[in-house]
């Protein structure tokens, strides 16, 4: 069922690099433990809207936010200057492209976001590691190994990690940049069953290349194309009958 | 389809080639139905047994878009129109070969009546039958040019094989009534009409897809307004 | 077929050809290296004893030692390290993470390259200005260092610039995006994942920083030193004493430039054992540098 209980919401949200407009007045609610998925063309602005998130974009120069993305339950908007960046990052993780774990131990890396928040106790950091790794479906493979590089593991397991990291500090929404983009087919179908575990916990936006993997693990859907937001609908619907023809073109391989 | 094309060539090569198999299908089982009727008014039994001798390359003809489209569903995840067409073509497919069935089960019986003294010349039936046949070609060809319009016409028309269907029943009630040695051959062409309105009730069932295809809207147990 | 297969062989030839002549000019190098070594090593190996390493400079060449001008380059060394990282990974670590990119940051990028080609004797003279004459600093060992670590600086923030550069954007923003600071991203992950390049980079300066003589030169450091620095450690509290820094010195090369330009045969051969001496400390450091960078890029695969 449909849930109409919102975690976000994005009101004509417009962003600039620069002179560049890269969002063109995009409006969508995203509904709160709930997978939503965004689809599009190279370019077309989906990984910069997921970045406006967790305001990813105030690390480089140049970048302007206009409109408004409103965090619920106290209705903020988070990409109101007035907002700390870092106060947003706290409270929304990132799940990036490729698995980009630390050159650290494997407790390290789940246990850093909770470092960042100055939190020293070890018997609560290693009660958070162990429930993010076991969040992770990762526990198992790297419990005899928590001290050993991250880098030992496998990339899918690399990955995992990187998902138990986002989790270790409890995060309200799980940022998801094609997470499965560099990983093979198996080690993606573990990803995809992960999240959708993960959403009976946490609100999950995901930026996906691959259509199939929208249709398998999301509610709903948005079709971005040169910034703007095509069409945004429950996903069942936008693969069996879109209502936009741009959308139709897309999903069904006539694009170009 | 939209005016686009694939990027993939080859996936829309298979797409079209599916949609040339059920033309070609349609075309067969059209020229069944005429040939099943004439063979029944003119009280020719060898064209009665050239209809269930094509029965046979129909039923090949539905193993073999069926075929192509379970390997497109799993080899191409069609979505959005292309799932809608593949699972159209899929029913109509299914639609076509039982009304090929429909046309020989009519040619079989022409070949009992043709070895009894003719009840009465038919007039009722070749007209059903000509409703029936342009329904199926009309529906088919909606599908192929996704015309809403004509498939909702053909939805329409179903009516006009019904009525003809009652008021050859109750003409032939009268003839039953009588003369009980009627009865046995005016049962026959009962049924015989009786199968044509069936015929017309697929080719509405085709027109329902179509429907389905071009608008994504589920028509099928939905009386229609005239 | 048979033009394809003249191509082929005519392109073989060619790849023979060049082969061969890669081989000769890397031997011509190693060559030249390897009679430099032997010549210094027969020439010099007979005065290198213990002795040699302990004695002061004498008149006489058999009496005369390295250890003034050992102990001498040694503090100089530790006045350049001291000053070089902190101010060099410093100026590396601003430049890289938080200077914004325009035409300032871009003419300070310029000049820092400009500033790795300058002659050292350059630096020499400004040193002999700078901290000579305005700041007085003296002919001191502070001052030697101090000049040796404005010649190296370049070489560290080069060094430091480029391994925060190999760290990949990634890791930057994955720190970023678990909330870190700035401060934070660059205490717990910049700094700590290019440790071996920063300090790959300043063991090479040093070496390179041992064996300059023009600077040291220009600023008048002395070339005849019968006497060892003050002590850095005392026997009152509190216990260390940086009046060494003040203290007048000379460095290895220097008291090879010395022995060299004197016309007894002796002294030539007290170059040559100096000259090994410095050599192998070059190479030691050079080595260690390659240990360091094997130990973290084994540590660290990007």
């Amino acid at each position: 069922m449909v849930n109409t209980h919102l975690k976000a919401e994005v009101r004509s949200l417009s962003f600039y690099y620069g002179d560049y407009q890269a969002l063109k007045n995009v409006t969508m609610p995203i509904a709160d433990k709930e997978v939503t998925a965004l689809i599009g063309p190279s370019g077309c602005g989906k990984t910069t809207l997921l970045r406006c998130f967790n305001r990813m974009h105030d690390l480089y120069p140049h970048n302007r936010y206009q409109g408004e993305i409103i965090l619920y339950p106290e209705g903020r908007n988070i990409v109101s200057p007035e907002v700390d960046s870092i106060e947003v990052r706290l409270r929304i993780s990132m799940v990036f492209q490729k698995p980009n774990p630390f050159p650290k131990s494997i407790y390290e890396n789940v246990a850093y976001g909770l470092r960042v928040r100055g939190v020293n106790k070890n018997s609560f950091i290693a009660e958070r590691v162990e429930k993010s790794l076991r969040g992770a479906a990762l526990w198992d493979e790297a419990k005899d190994r928590l001290y050993k590089p991250a880098f030992d593991l496998s990339g899918g397991q690399q990955q995992r990690l990187c998902i138990a990291r986002a989790l270790a500090t409890e995060p309200e929404i799980i940022l998801f940049d094609e997470p499965t983009s560099a990983l093979d087919p198996i080690a993606t179908a573990k990803i995809e069953e992960l999240i959708v575990e993960l959403k009976k916990e946490v609100t999950i936006l995901i930026v996906t290349h691959n259509m199939q993997q929208a249709a398998r693990i999301s509610e709903r859907t948005g079709f971005m194309m040169l910034g703007e937001l095509i069409e945004f609908d429950q996903t069942a619907k936008m693969f069996t009958t879109p209502a936009v023809k741009l959308t139709e073109e897309y999903i069904t391989g006539r694009f170009g | 389809m939209p005016e686009k094309r694939h990027i993939s060539t080859q996936y829309e090569r298979e797409l079209q080639e599916i949609k040339e198999n059920i033309i070609y299908m349609g075309a067969l089982v059209e020229q069944s139905i005429q040939k099943s009727i004439k063979a029944l008014v003119i009280r020719d039994s060898e064209m009665a047994r050239q209809v269930e001798i094509a029965d046979d390359q129909l039923d090949s003809l539905d193993v073999a878009i069926e075929d192509k489209c379970i390997r497109l569903l799993a080899l191409r995840q069609p979505a959005a129109i292309d799932l809608r067409f593949i699972t159209t073509a899929i029913k109509i497919n299914a639609h076509l070969e039982r009304i090929g069935d429909m046309a020989a089960n009519i040619a079989e019986k022409a070949i009992i009546l043709n070895q009894e003294p003719a009840l009465k010349p038919y007039i009722d039936i070749p007209r059903m039958a000509e409703v029936a046949s342009l329904m199926i070609k009309e529906s088919l060809d909606a599908f192929v040019t996704e015309n809403l319009e004509l498939a909702n016409k053909v939805r329409r028309d179903d009516e006009i094989v019904d009525n003809l269907n009652d008021q050859t029943f109750r003409e032939l009630l009268t003839f039953m009534m009588e003369d009980h040695r009627n009865i046995h051959r005016a049962m026959i062409i009962s049924q015989i009409s009786k199968t044509i309105e069936r015929i017309s009730d697929h080719a509405k069932g085709i027109a329902d897809m179509v429907v389905f295809m071009i608008t994504g809207k589920n028509v099928r147990h939905e009386s229609i307004s005239h | 077929m048979d033009t394809i297969g003249h191509t082929i062989r005519k392109n073989k030839f060619f790849n023979g050809v060049f082969l061969i002549a890669g081989l000769l000019s890397t031997f011509v190098g190693l060559m030249l290296l390897a009679v430099l070594l032997i010549d210094l090593a027969i020439d010099g190996s007979p005065r290198l004893t213990y002795k040699f390493l302990t004695s002061f400079p004498s008149r006489f060449p058999e009496e005369a030692g390295i250890l003034s001008a050992l102990v001498g380059s040694f503090l100089v060394l530790l006045v350049t390290t001291g000053a070089a990282i902190p101010l060099g990974v410093a100026a590396g670590i601003y430049l890289e993470e938080y200077a914004k990119k325009n035409l300032l940051t871009d003419i300070i990028e310029i000049n820092i390259a400009n500033l790795a080609g300058v002659p050292s004797i350059v630096y020499g003279l400004m040193a002999l200005g700078l901290f000579v004459q305005v700041l007085k600093l003296g002919e001191s060992i502070l001052t030697g260092g101090l000049t040796l670590a404005l010649l190296i600086l370049p070489m560290v923030i080069i060094a430091t610039r480029e391994s925060i550069r190999a760290i990949p954007n990634s890791i930057r923003e994955a720190s970023y995006a678990l909330g870190a600071t700035k401060w934070q991203t660059i205490q717990h992950h910049i700094v700590p994942y290019s440790t071996g390049g920063i300090l790959t980079g300043i063991i090479i300066g040093l070496s390179r920083a041992i064996g300059e003589t023009a600077p040291i030169i220009t600023i008048g450091a002395l070339t005849f030193i019968a006497f060892l620095p003050s002590p850095p450690v005392t026997a009152e509290f509190p216990f260390l004493s940086f009046k060494w820094l003040w203290d007048p010195f000379t460095v290895l090369p220097i008291q090879m430039f010395n022995w060299i330009s004197r016309p007894q045969h002796g002294f030539q051969l007290n170059a040559a054992a100096a000259g090994i001496i410095l050599m192998g400390m070059t190479l030691i450091m050079n080595g260690f540098a390659i240990y360091i960078r094997y130990k973290f890029r084994k540590k660290i695969k990007w």
